[in-house]
C-alpha cells in the first residue's frame, strides 16, 4: 500500500492529496526525514521508522513556516488542491539551500502541477520566504 | 455524539477541523437561539421571496450570508462578504458565508460565466441594503427618533441628535428573523432577481468595496485546516472506483467477480452499463479496480484521431447553423470589395484536467439522500440526483465543499452522481474517487473548432465586410450543470434518454463594419452516449477557440494592409471603454506603432515580438499585449511579458482582482502552448500529465503587469475567466511579429512551431 493511502485512509491525515498516483503532480507530497517525497509512490512498509511531516505539521497560524507566511503574503493558491506539493517542496528546498536563485527555485518546483496558474505567485512567495528566513 | 447523528440534527459546517488528538470535530452552525425585541422567532421556509433566505443576524452580531453559488478559490467568499458588509455598515470581519448547502441556500446559479459578483454579489447587496433599512426602522421606536435621524456604524444604530442612544443589530434581531417579503421575479439560478424598497449605496458612500481584505479561505488551506470534499468520511462508508472501458462505447458483458475474491471486502456493483467496485478500505478499492476481469462488448467508435480532427470538422455535415450577429449584407460588402482576405484557425479539444480527479460522496437511505460535492452547481446536482434516484427533490440535500478547481463543467458532478447511484444500491454511504486517467480521459471536454474569417476591403484599405464563422461541436452536448440525469455519465450508462443541445458562440467584440456577419455551425458529436469526448463548457467556454480565430484574423488583416495592429483595431472601435482598454494596454507596454512583422531578426537564433488581442465580454473590457521570444532551433516560445488592461466596472477587491487576472494569464498560457486532448480511433489517449502536457514552472511568463481601469460608477461585471481567452491570439500575434509566421493551430507546441518556421 502506498504511504498516501495509509496517511489518508488509516490515519485520517487529510492534507496530502491524491492527484495522480504516478508521482507526476506532487499533490501528495510529505517530508520523510526532511526530504520532500511523493507519498503516492512510497510503499508504507518502507517508512516504518522514518519521521513523516505533513503540511499540517509544518507550521501553525501562530508559528508559520516562512513558506506558509509568504504563501499568505502573496495570496498564492486558489483552489489549493496542489498546495502540499508546492509548500512542502519549497520548504525542503529552503532547508537545503536557504538562498536559492530564481533558477534553482524553478528547478526545484519544475515538476509540480497547478491548474489554477499560480506558478508566478509561487515563485514570488518562495523568494520572499528565502529573504525572510 | 457520532458524526452521523450530529449531521442529522444540525446543519453540517463545511469546515471540519482535524484536532491534534487525531479526532475529527465537526464545527456546528449555531442553532437559532436568543429571543430579541423584534423579528420572528422561527425562520420562514427557504424561499426566494424571503429576506431571511439570504442573510441572518446572529445573537453575537455576526452576519451570516447564504450564498447559493460557490467559491472556486478566486476570492468570491471574500468579495461577496465585502459587498454585504458595506451595505449593512458592519465590519468585513463580522460577515460569515454559508456557501451552497442546498438545505440552507437558494439556487443562485453555482459557478457560472463569472457572474458571482455581477449577479449574486449585487443581489446580496440589495438584500443587505433592505436589511439595513428594516433594522433602522426597527430602531426608531427604542431610540425615540425617526429613521431619518438615525445612523449606523459597525452594526450599531445611533441617534444623530443624542449620541448616548444606541442599539445594535444583535440587540434588535440577533438570532431572530426578518420575516420580510421581497419581490421575486420567479426565476432561479443566474436569473434569480429580488428587490426590496431600499436603494444600494452610491459609489461615494462605499467603504469596504474597493479595499483589499485578504481571502478568508487561504489561511485554512495554507495551514491544512480546511477539509475538502475528498476528506469527508462517513461511518460505514465504502470506497468506490468506477470501471471504464478501454474502448469508448464498449459496455460490460461479463464480470468475473472471482478476480477480486481475494481482496478484503471488495464487491462489484453492476447496473446496466454502470460498473464499479467498492471496498471498506480505499486501497483495496483501488486494487479491486485494477484486478477486476471484465469482458467488454465490441465497439468501433472510429474516431478521427486528434491529428485529423479539424479535417473531420471541416468535412462534417452542419446539423445547426446560426447567424447570431449581422448588419448590412456580407454578400454586398464582399462584392464591393477590391480585396478579400481569408483566414482559418484551428483550436483543439481541451480537458478540464483538474489537479484532483473528481470525488463525491453520497448517503442514500430511508428515502432520503445527502451528497457531498464540489461541483460548480450544487443545486442543479441535487435536482439531477433526485431524478436519477427517483426521489422528490426536497428529500435530497447537496452539501457543497471546497475541492479541486473545476475550470468549467468538469467531472465533479459525475462523481457525485456515481456515488448516489452506488449508495442507493448498497444502502451504505459511498465515496467515489476518480483516478488520474478518468480525470483526463473521461471528463467532459471543451470543444475543438475551426474558425473561418473573411474581410473585404475597399480601395482605400478600409474593411467594409467582415465575416466570422466558427464550426465546432456543440458547447452543450451535455449541459453546463448536472440538473438532468441525461447530463451525467451515470445517466448515460443507465440508459436515460439523451438531451443534447446545439450551440456555440460568436466573438463579442465591438468592432463596427458596414457589413458584418458572425455565426456558428455545429457538427454531430463523435459519439452520442457515454462519450469520453462529450463536449460542454470549459473555462471561458468559447473565448479561446473563437478569439484565437477572430483576434488573430484581425491582426492578419492589419498586417495585410501594413497597418499597426493597435491603430488598426482602434479604427473600428468607437465605444470609449473598448478604446481605453486597447490604448491602456499599448501605452503601458510602450507600444511603438508599426506594422507587423518586424523583419529585422531573420538571421537570429531567437526572435522577439509583441502582439495584442482585445475582447469585450459582458461589460468587461480587456486588452492584452504579449511579448514573446521564439527559439528557431527548438520551436520553443518563451513568454517574456504580458501587459493587461482590465476594465470590469466597479472593483470590489483590487488585489484579489489582480491575482485572479494573473493566475488566469498563466492558465491561459497553458491552454495556448501545451494543451490538446489526444485520441486515436478507439479512445482518448491523454491519460496522465505526460500524455496531456500542461504548463509547468519552467514555462511561466517572466513578467505580468496588470493595469486596472477603475470605474466606480459602472456596475461590476465579471472577471473570473475573461482574460485567459486572449492569450492564444496575443501570443500568436506576437510570434507573427517576431517571425512573420502566422500560427493557425493551438497549442503552439515546439514541434509545431519548429515545423512552421522551417
Amino acid at each position: 500500500m502506498p504511504l498516501l493511502y495509509a496517511l489518508r485512509d488509516e490515519l485520517h491525515l487529510n492534507n496530502p492529496r491524491f492527484g495522480c498516483g504516478l508521482g507526476q503532480c506532487g499533490a501528495c507530497t510529505v517530508h520523510i526525514d526532511g526530504q520532500a517525497v511523493r507519498s503516492c509512490l512510497v510503499p508504507v512498509s518502507s517508512v516504518t521508522t522514518a519521521r513523516i511531516v505533513t503540511l499540517a505539521g509544518l507550521g501553525t497560524p501562530e508559528q508559520p513556516h516562512p513558506v506558509q507566511a509568504a504563501w499568505i503574503e502573496e495570496q498564492v493558491s486558489q483552489c489549493a488542491y496542489c498546495i502540499n506539493g508546492w509548500i512542502m517542496t519549497a520548504a525542503a528546498l529552503l532547508k537545503e539551500k536557504p538562498r536559492p536563485s530564481d533558477e534553482e527555485i524553478k528547478t526545484a518546483l519544475a515538476d509540480l502541477i497547478c491548474r489554477c496558474g499560480t506558478h508566478g505567485a509561487a515563485l514570488r512567495a518562495v523568494k520572499r520566504a528565502a529573504q525572510s528566513s | 455524539m457520532s458524526e452521523r447523528s450530529q449531521s442529522e440534527t444540525f446543519p453540517l459546517s463545511r469546515r471540519i477541523f482535524l484536532l491534534s488528538s487525531g479526532a475529527l470535530a465537526i464545527a456546528l452552525a449555531i442553532p437559532d437561539a436568543a429571543e430579541a425585541a423584534n423579528g420572528a422567532a422561527s425562520k420562514p421556509p427557504l424561499s426566494p421571496d424571503q429576506l431571511d433566505s439570504y442573510l441572518a443576524i446572529e445573537p453575537d452580531g455576526t452576519v451570516t450570508v447564504f450564498y447559493g453559488r460557490i467559491d472556486g478559490g478566486q476570492g468570491l467568499e471574500t468579495s461577496i462578504a465585502q459587498m454585504v458588509a458595506d451595505e449593512l455598515d458592519v465590519p468585513f470581519g463580522r460577515v460569515r458565508m454559508v456557501i451552497s448547502d442546498t438545505a440552507r441556500t437558494l439556487n443562485m446559479g453555482g459557478a457560472s460565466g463569472a457572474l458571482g459578483v455581477s449577479r449574486s454579489g449585487m443581489h446580496l447587496r440589495r438584500c443587505a441594503a433592505e436589511a439595513r433599512r428594516l433594522l433602522v426602522e426597527m430602531a426608531a421606536k427604542p431610540l425615540g427618533a425617526p429613521a431619518n435621524r438615525l445612523s449606523v456604524s459597525d452594526g450599531v444604530i445611533g441617534s444623530m441628535s443624542d449620541p448616548a442612544k444606541k442599539i445594535s443589530y444583535a440587540e434588535l434581531i440577533g438570532g431572530r428573523h426578518f420575516a420580510t417579503h421581497l419581490d421575486w421575479n420567479g426565476k432561479y439560478g443566474n436569473e434569480l432577481v429580488v428587490s426590496g424598497q431600499a436603494k444600494i449605496k452610491a459609489p461615494s458612500e462605499l467603504k469596504v468595496i474597493g479595499t483589499s481584505p485578504r481571502r478568508k479561505d487561504l489561511p485554512l488551506k495554507v495551514f491544512a485546516r480546511l477539509d475538502m470534499v475528498n476528506d469527508v468520511r462517513l461511518p460505514d462508508m465504502l470506497h468506490a472506483r468506477m470501471i471504464r472501458p478501454k474502448v469508448a462505447g464498449a459496455v460490460p458483458v461479463a464480470v468475473d467477480e472471482s478476480s477480486i475474491a481475494g481482496i478484503p471486502g471488495a464487491k462489484v456493483v453492476w447496473i446496466k452499463n454502470f460498473l464499479a467496485v467498492v471496498a471498506p478500505k480505499e486501497w483495496n478499492a483501488v486494487r479491486a479496480s485494477q484486478a477486476l476481469r471484465v469482458t467488454w462488448s465490441e465497439s468501433h467508435p472510429n474516431f478521427p484521431g486528434n491529428e485529423a480532427l479539424h479535417d473531420h470538422i471541416r468535412r462534417a455535415p452542419v446539423i445547426k447553423r446560426t447567424i447570431q450577429n449581422e448588419n448590412g449584407s456580407i454578400e454586398e460588402g464582399l462584392s464591393k470589395s477590391v480585396r478579400i482576405i481569408e483566414g482559418e484557425y484551428e483550436y483543439p479539444t481541451q480537458s478540464h484536467a483538474s489537479t484532483g480527479p473528481a470525488c463525491g460522496l453520497a448517503d442514500v437511505k430511508n428515502g432520503e439522500a445527502t451528497v457531498w460535492t464540489s461541483t460548480q452547481k450544487p443545486h442543479y446536482a441535487r435536482d439531477g440526483i433526485a431524478q436519477l434516484l427517483g426521489l422528490p427533490v426536497e428529500k435530497v440535500r447537496a452539501v457543497w465543499m471546497f475541492g479541486t478547481g473545476s475550470y468549467g463543467r468538469n467531472d465533479q458532478g459525475d462523481a457525485t452522481a456515481d456515488a448516489a447511484v452506488l449508495s442507493q444500491h448498497l444502502g451504505k454511504p459511498v465515496r467515489v474517487q476518480y483516478m488520474r486517467h478518468e480525470g483526463l480521459a473521461w471528463d467532459p471536454k471543451g470543444t475543438a473548432s475551426v474558425n473561418r474569417s473573411r474581410a473585404g476591403l475597399d480601395s482605400s484599405g478600409k474593411v467594409i465586410a467582415y465575416e466570422n464563422i466558427s464550426k465546432a461541436f456543440s458547447r452543450l452536448n451535455i449541459a453546463t450543470n448536472e440538473g438532468r440525469p441525461a447530463h451525467v455519465l451515470a445517466g448515460h450508462l443507465l440508459g436515460v434518454p439523451l438531451e443534447p443541445d446545439q450551440s456555440f458562440e460568436v466573438p463579442v467584440a465591438s468592432y463596427t463594419f458596414d457589413h458584418k456577419r458572425l455565426g456558428w455551425e455545429i457538427v454531430a458529436p463523435l459519439m452520442d452516449r457515454a462519450s469520453p469526448l462529450r463536449t460542454t463548457h470549459l473555462r471561458d467556454p468559447y473565448g479561446p477557440p473563437i478569439l484565437f480565430g477572430s483576434e488573430s484574423f484581425i491582426d492578419e488583416v492589419a498586417a495585410a494592409t501594413a497597418s499597426d495592429p493597435v491603430e488598426f483595431r482602434l479604427r473600428y472601435l468607437s465605444n470609449p471603454r473598448d478604446r481605453e482598454a486597447v490604448k491602456t494596454a499599448a501605452e503601458k507596454y510602450g507600444w511603438d506603432a508599426r506594422p507587423s512583422p518586424r523583419n529585422d531578426q531573420k538571421n537570429a537564433d531567437t526572435a522577439v515580438g509583441r502582439g495584442i488581442a482585445y475582447r469585450r465580454h459582458f461589460d468587461t473590457f480587456i486588452a492584452l499585449v504579449a511579448e514573446v521570444r521564439v527559439h528557431r532551433d527548438t520551436g520553443v516560445i518563451d513568454v517574456l511579458r504580458y501587459v493587461c488592461a482590465h476594465d470590469v466596472g466597479l472593483i470590489v477587491n483590487p488585489e484579489t482582482l489582480r491575482h485572479v487576472i494573473d493566475r488566469q494569464l498563466v492558465y491561459g498560457t497553458s491552454r495556448a502552448l501545451f494543451e490538446e486532448v489526444r485520441f486515436d480511433e478507439n479512445m482518448v489517449t491523454s491519460v496522465d500529465w505526460l500524455t496531456y502536457p500542461v504548463l509547468h514552472m519552467g514555462s511561466v511568463p517572466q513578467s505580468i503587469e496588470i493595469h486596472l481601469i477603475s470605474r466606480p460608477e459602472a456596475a461590476p461585471s465579471g472577471a473570473g475567466e475573461m482574460a485567459l481567452g486572449l492569450v492564444p491570439a496575443a501570443v500568436g500575434n506576437a510570434v507573427f511579429d517576431a517571425t512573420g509566421m502566422r500560427l493557425r493551430r493551438v497549442p503552439f507546441t515546439p514541434a509545431r512551431v519548429k515545423a512552421a518556421l522551417a
